[in-house]
């Protein structure tokens, strides 16, 4: 039901003499579908909202503080916790920042390395992100299929670095360890098997019309919105603005490699809606998969990370790093007083600008529509409160 | 357009509420004061050969050395995919800075977390509450002379050590 069908109603009610009454309701903090602990505070007037504030900080850990304590080196396992649905982009944006601010170069292996390992994580997140989103919907089916895949992504990572979400595989100039023994046969051998697994999961969900009619038309966040709430990543692309941080920005070995950068078109309803910030997902997943096959060929031979003192002592000064994470552009800012220590570590990530947007966005809409918003937002709670 | 370049534009137009532009940092970085900072993000948003669209970060430092809380602007235009770093410096024990929330949407949000966390009020910001701690929290956890509170509402926040 529209605002406009809305309207009609409350005049016809109106004309009748029957009033209605707004309710508060409360959602969360714990309530499946918020992906995390976090809570809103929905005003409606039957089914449709009238204000949903987003309450958080149920996930405050204060990792921002513990950086202050902890050292440059000892920080590391604490960026998995960020966002521990995609930590591997935690791991590289810390790695990132202080060899920006220390003037550090990462060998070319190690940074392909910290590629392949991204990407899988990304698809892995992707995946988890797409699955949640159908079934916070309803359609319960395609949530196994995309967790089945990504349990096989989790088995791969595992291999590779012995954590299944809390990584904790990326240094300061490089990676732990170069890939185990075997590594890249198996990932090619899982790559060919999940490419028509997607389509699949396509025929099953996304192209399925209960399922379009459900997500379409609705929420619809235009361009200059998306860019003035600083939405980033695929919420951005959803909206139509082709921004990619490992394109425009090219960090790392991305400007080797050669990958699309899928934009909503609003093919099924408007621009900027729903099912444009889940399809945008959907076809990142392909690309990783692309960008994946390209780094097993050309990865070069060599050291998989370079020489840092295990004193690092960044010379003073301020540096800010954008990491193109499964949630969009995180951005680290860390400043350095050249002791061991950071003095500062700011995180700010694609979930804190994506939930401003809720309560924008939200109004007017039915009430069992938030769960489609919020997941379509891709919204992770420990990535807000941090 | 590059950091000397803007720092030019801004320069002509605001004079001495523009400060020094510190080109040799890794990210350029232009000194407001507070009283301008509204005028000058405006500025730099509406100017069609500056254009910068969105507030990609804003941040809060306390350098308790110099006495002052410093907020960092980090800002990106995506029609030229530029960026510019502004600063704006307050004093510690009454940091004040008007909002740029008008400006950028993107800034009520950031700006309530760096109320919570450094406790700088924000003028004219239209929500401004605590958003990551509890509304009877205490403190700014991020000041560098924060002593954590021994409990919070009965439950203690210390633990013996394990290595005994």
């Amino acid at each position: 039901m529209s605002l406009t069908g809305y309207e009609v109603e409350v005049e016809r009610r109106g004309s009748a003499g029957l009033t209605t009454e707004e309710m508060t309701l409360n959602m969360g903090p714990q309530h499946p579908s918020t992906h995390g602990v976090l809570r809103f505070v929905v005003k409606a007037d039957g089914e449709v909202m009238i204000e949903a504030i987003p309450d958080v900080g149920y996930l405050h850990r204060s990792i921002e503080k513990i950086a202050e304590k902890v050292g440059y080196h000892g920080f590391m396992p604490y960026t998995d916790r960020v966002d521990y649905i995609a930590a591997m982009f935690c791991n590289q944006g810390w790695g990132m920042v202080c060899e920006r601010l220390a003037g550090i170069e990462v060998p070319k292996r190690g940074e392909y390395c910290r590629v392949i390992a991204a990407e899988f994580n990304r698809i892995a997140s992707h995946l988890l992100s797409v699955g949640t989103m159908v079934l916070d919907i309803g359609a319960a089916t395609p949530f196994f299929h995309a967790f089945r895949e990504r349990e096989r992504i989790n088995d791969l990572l595992e291999e590779l670095c012995g954590a299944r979400l809390t990584y904790n595989y990326m240094r300061i100039g490089g990676v732990a360890w170069d890939l185990p023994p075997g590594f890249a046969e198996k990932s090619l051998a899982f790559l060919d098997q999940f490419e028509p697994l997607l389509d699949e999961f396509n025929d099953l969900i996304t192209l399925n019309k209960l399922y379009i009619e459900r997500v379409a038309d609705v929420a619809v966040i235009s361009a200059e919105e998306a860019i003035n709430y600083n939405l980033v990543g695929p919420n951005l692309r959803g909206s139509g603005v082709k921004y990619d941080v490992r394109c425009d920005l090219a960090y790392s070995v991305y400007p080797e490699l050669e990958f699309d950068v899928p934009v909503g078109c609003g093919e099924e309803g408007t621009v900027g809606d729903c099912f444009d910030r889940y399809i945008v997902r959907i076809r990142e997943i392909k690309e990783s998969v692309k960008i994946l096959r390209q780094c097993f060929k050309q990865m070069p031979d060599g050291p998989v990370i370079a020489k840092v003192p295990r004193k690092f002592k960044p010379p003073a000064g301020d540096a800010y790093v954008r990491v193109e994470s499964a949630r969009g552009d995180m951005g680290w800012y860390a400043v350095s007083d050249g002791t061991e220590f950071p003095y500062r570590c700011r995180i700010r990530t694609g979930s804190f600008s994506g939930i401003s947007i809720v309560d924008k966005v939200s109004r007017g809409l039915m009430l069992a529509d938030l769960v489609a918003v919020i997941a379509s937002l891709d919204i992770v709670a420990p990535e807000i409160d941090r | 357009m590059d950091a000397a370049a803007i720092h030019q534009r801004l320069k002509a137009r605001f004079e001495d509420h523009v400060g020094d532009c510190d080109t040799a940092a890794k990210d350029p970085s232009i000194m407001v004061s507070p009283a301008a900072i509204v005028l000058v993000c405006q500025f730099l948003k509406d100017e069609p050969d500056l254009a910068f669209d969105a507030l990609s970060n804003e941040s809060g430092v306390d350098y308790k050395a110099k006495n002052v809380i410093e907020v960092v602007y980090h800002l990106y235009s995506y029609g030229h995919r530029h960026s510019i770093v502004l600063k704006v410096d307050a004093p510690r024990d009454n940091p004040v800075i008007p909002t740029v929330e008008h400006v950028w949407k993107a800034a009520n949000w950031l700006e309530r977390e760096i109320y919570d966390l450094l406790g700088v009020t924000f003028e004219g910001h239209t929500d401004l509450r605590r958003l990551l701690l509890p509304e009877d929290w205490v403190g700014h956890p991020l000041r560098k002379d924060y002593v954590e509170p021994e409990e919070y509402h009965g439950i203690s926040t210390r633990r013996e050590s394990l290595l005994k």
